[in-house]
């Protein structure tokens, strides 16, 4: 199963980026097997509905969970309808929190914040 | 004559000089544009004779139609639309209204329907015409209630425009057809810097402006030099007086005491002299 | 690194003002203007330039007159009348695209005579003052994106403070994007209102959007003396919604007369605004030490 994760850096040793729709990377780790690929986020870039942007993003790569701190509600409304998984990312770098995932020490990721309302200021 | 009070600074007393102004002049309208934030009815406290919806147009999918080739996704510079778990999602508050997306379906699967963003309200306040915009809280963008409010001034209706404070788009659209644009400041460091800012914009958009130096201090002069400075006309400075914003506080007109009523019949005559009237 | 967020729903409750003393009496603290509309913190700070960089908004329409075949289908299709004689207005343009996708003419590359360009619609910098850093952002004026640009500034921040203990925002007047983007990654939001009915009226909608985000809300009342009885209705509103009232602060003339040397009033201590802020601080730094 796939598995994404925002990153700053694009190596599992990076910490989970404090944001979701604007991380520079999103590291995508394939459990059976252990490889991953990182794969930069355009959505960062985007003025307005980034999270959206970086939600469809993780749907199209295939993943089916999504280990991050922070999820706002349009890109949640992706993501479930996506049926990915949204768990609560801890301290540590990629690799230890996949870990902790793939040893059912994560929560679910349950507090969803309002989205920002997109149209930047227009 | 339709007059705009805007600032760069919130709290100057944009909303403080509108409604005074408008309770002086004859047969006028007042026009409530900060719809995020409207405050004018807690003065003027007029009487609901009129509530209007006002609506934007969005996309509404029609999944069968929908073949998922994502064209819409795409193009949407503004991410309102993404297509998961074979079904196109709409975002309608992310949405700009631009059409683009039902015009680029090969399918005809998108259509455009309407959502209610806010509401004008119209009212009267004794002689007093009032108009106020509302946004619902949640919906990002009051420039289509302002646009409406704006285009619903009956030609030659004198009318004070009360606008939302900075320089955005909002500001932008408050003040698009006004005759002639009242800058309130205060004297300080915030106020003057702020006051540059909006003035850069009546200036792009043309407008003939004037300064009211609000709350002024004893021995303050910091606002008057940079109107000096800017070839700015100060058209009134009205001294800090811990009374009258009590008076504000608790949401009462100025106007009714003689000082402050002379005060804005005076400051309407020298706008209206300004604006070539 | 604890982020603290100044907030008000209404502009000139003193928001910026209380939010420069707040910045100058905390130790390791870095800093960012977060009012991009209209920031002013660095007229209290003064901070020395480290770098800037151009900020990219929307993409605006540009037309190319050699190309352009004058068939109108752009003016046409625009819903925000940007397009005239020609020429599309940056001030109208929303940067939608409809334009582009369907204009016939094409130049010698193959793009379309209208179309969308990158554009600078503001500016980032970063600062220093006594060593800490300072970030701030300004945005041209009628540009959209103060949502993108909020998050550009914090993370001028985020991504380089490394010993900080604490990240302090002054947010953005109102309940808009901007003022969303602040409050992201918030432990605590600090409401600063004032003690009239229209603020009583805003800071209901300021508190109702900071709680959707999990952060610890407080609020403080300034210039409360000029209406004790709205202070009360305050700090009654405070206790029905959960939030907590910590502190109040008396109207100071000084107040103004620090600003405008370019000082937070805390730098006179003898002040009363000063005492009452350096009070609210005490509280604050133990809530955020709760909050750890």
């Amino acid at each position: 199963m796939k598995i994404a994760l925002p990153v700053d850096q694009k190596t599992m040793d990076s910490p989970i980026s404090p944001s979701f729709g604007r991380a520079p990377y999103f590291l995508v780790v394939d459990t059976e097997g252990g490889d991953f690929e990182a794969v930069a986020n355009e959505a960062a870039m985007a003025p307005g509905g980034a999270g959206i942007k970086a939600a469809q993003k993780i749907a199209d790569l295939g993943a089916e969970v999504l280990i991050t701190y922070r999820c706002g509600q349009n890109a949640h409304d992706v993501l479930s309808a996506a049926k990915i998984k949204l768990m609560r990312a801890v301290a540590g770098t990629a690799g230890e929190v996949v870990a902790l995932f793939q040893e059912g020490k994560l929560e679910e990721l349950t507090q969803i914040h309002p989205g920002f309302h997109g149209r930047g200021g227009m | 004559m339709r007059l705009a009070v805007l600032s760069g600074k919130g709290g100057t007393g944009k909303t403080f000089v509108s409604v005074n102004l408008a309770s002086v002049a004859k047969e006028a309208i007042y026009l409530d544009c900060d719809v995020e934030e409207p405050n004018g009815w807690i003065f003027l406290k007029p009487e609901l004779e009129k509530k209007q919806t006002i609506s934007v147009p969005y996309p509404q999918v029609d999944q069968a139609r929908c073949h998922g080739c994502k064209k819409c996704v795409e193009f949407c510079k503004f991410n309102a639309l993404s297509y998961v778990g074979e079904k196109l999602l709409v975002f309608p508050q992310m949405c700009h209204s631009c059409g683009g997306c039902v015009l680029l379906c090969p399918q005809k699967a998108l259509v455009e329907i309407e959502r209610e963003i806010g509401s004008i309200e119209y009212g009267r306040a004794g002689e007093l015409e009032t108009r106020g915009g509302i946004l619902k809280l949640g919906e990002p963008s009051g420039v289509p209630i302002i646009e409406k409010l704006i285009g619903s001034i009956p030609a030659g209706k004198p009318a004070v425009i009360d606008c939302p404070p900075g320089s955005s788009c909002t500001v932008m659209e408050s003040i698009s057809k006004s005759d002639y644009c009242l800058l309130v400041t205060e004297p300080t460091a915030f106020g003057i810097h702020n006051l540059a800012l909006v003035l850069e914009l009546v200036k792009l958009m043309d407008k003939p402006h004037g300064v009211l130096i609000n709350k002024g201090l004893p021995g303050e002069t910091m606002a008057r030099d940079y109107c000096i400075r800017e070839g700015l006309t100060i058209l009134e400075t009205i001294p800090y007086d811990s009374k009258l914003a009590y008076t504000i506080s608790q949401g009462q007109l100025a106007v009714e005491k003689p000082k402050y009523r002379q005060l804005f019949e005076g400051l309407l005559g020298r706008i209206e002299k300004e604006a070539g009237l | 690194m604890r982020q603290l967020v100044v907030l008000s729903g209404k502009g000139g409750t003193g928001k910026t003002t209380v939010a420069a003393s707040l910045a100058r009496l905390a130790r390791k603290t870095a800093v960012a203007d977060c009012d991009v509309d209209a920031p002013n913190l660095h007229l209290v700070f003064k901070p020395t330039l480290v770098s800037s960089k151009p900020f990219y908004g929307y993409q605006i329409a540009e037309l190319d007159q050699e190309v352009c075949i004058n068939c109108g289908r752009c003016r046409e299709l625009c819903r925000f009348g940007a397009i005239s004689d020609r020429v599309a207005d940056p001030l109208k343009c929303e940067g939608c695209g409809v334009c582009e996708a369907f204009c016939p003419a094409k130049d010698h590359l193959g793009r379309p005579a209208i179309r969308l360009v990158d554009n600078v619609t503001g500016e980032v910098s970063l600062g220093k003052v006594r060593g800490e850093l300072f970030s701030t952002a300004s945005l041209k004026m009628g540009s959209g994106a103060s949502g993108k640009l909020v998050t550009e500034v914090k993370k001028n921040i985020t991504s380089r403070a490394t010993d900080q203990e604490l990240f302090l925002i002054d947010g953005s007047p109102g309940i808009g994007c901007p003022v969303m983007a602040s409050i992201t990654g918030a432990h605590v939001v600090l409401s600063v209102a004032e003690p009239t009915q229209s603020g009583l009226h805003d800071l209901e909608r300021i508190v109702q959007t900071a709680k959707g985000f999990g952060a610890r809300c407080l609020v403080c009342i300034n210039k409360y003396d000029l209406n004790p009885q709205i202070t009360e209705q305050i700090i009654d509103y405070c206790r029905r919604e959960g939030v907590e009232p910590i502190g109040k602060i008396p109207f100071d003339p000084q107040v103004s007369k620090a600003v405008n040397c370019g000082k937070p009033i805390v730098d006179f201590p003898q002040s009363p605004a000063a005492g009452a802020i350096i009070e609210l601080w005490n509280k604050i730094k133990d809530i955020l030490e709760e909050e750890s």
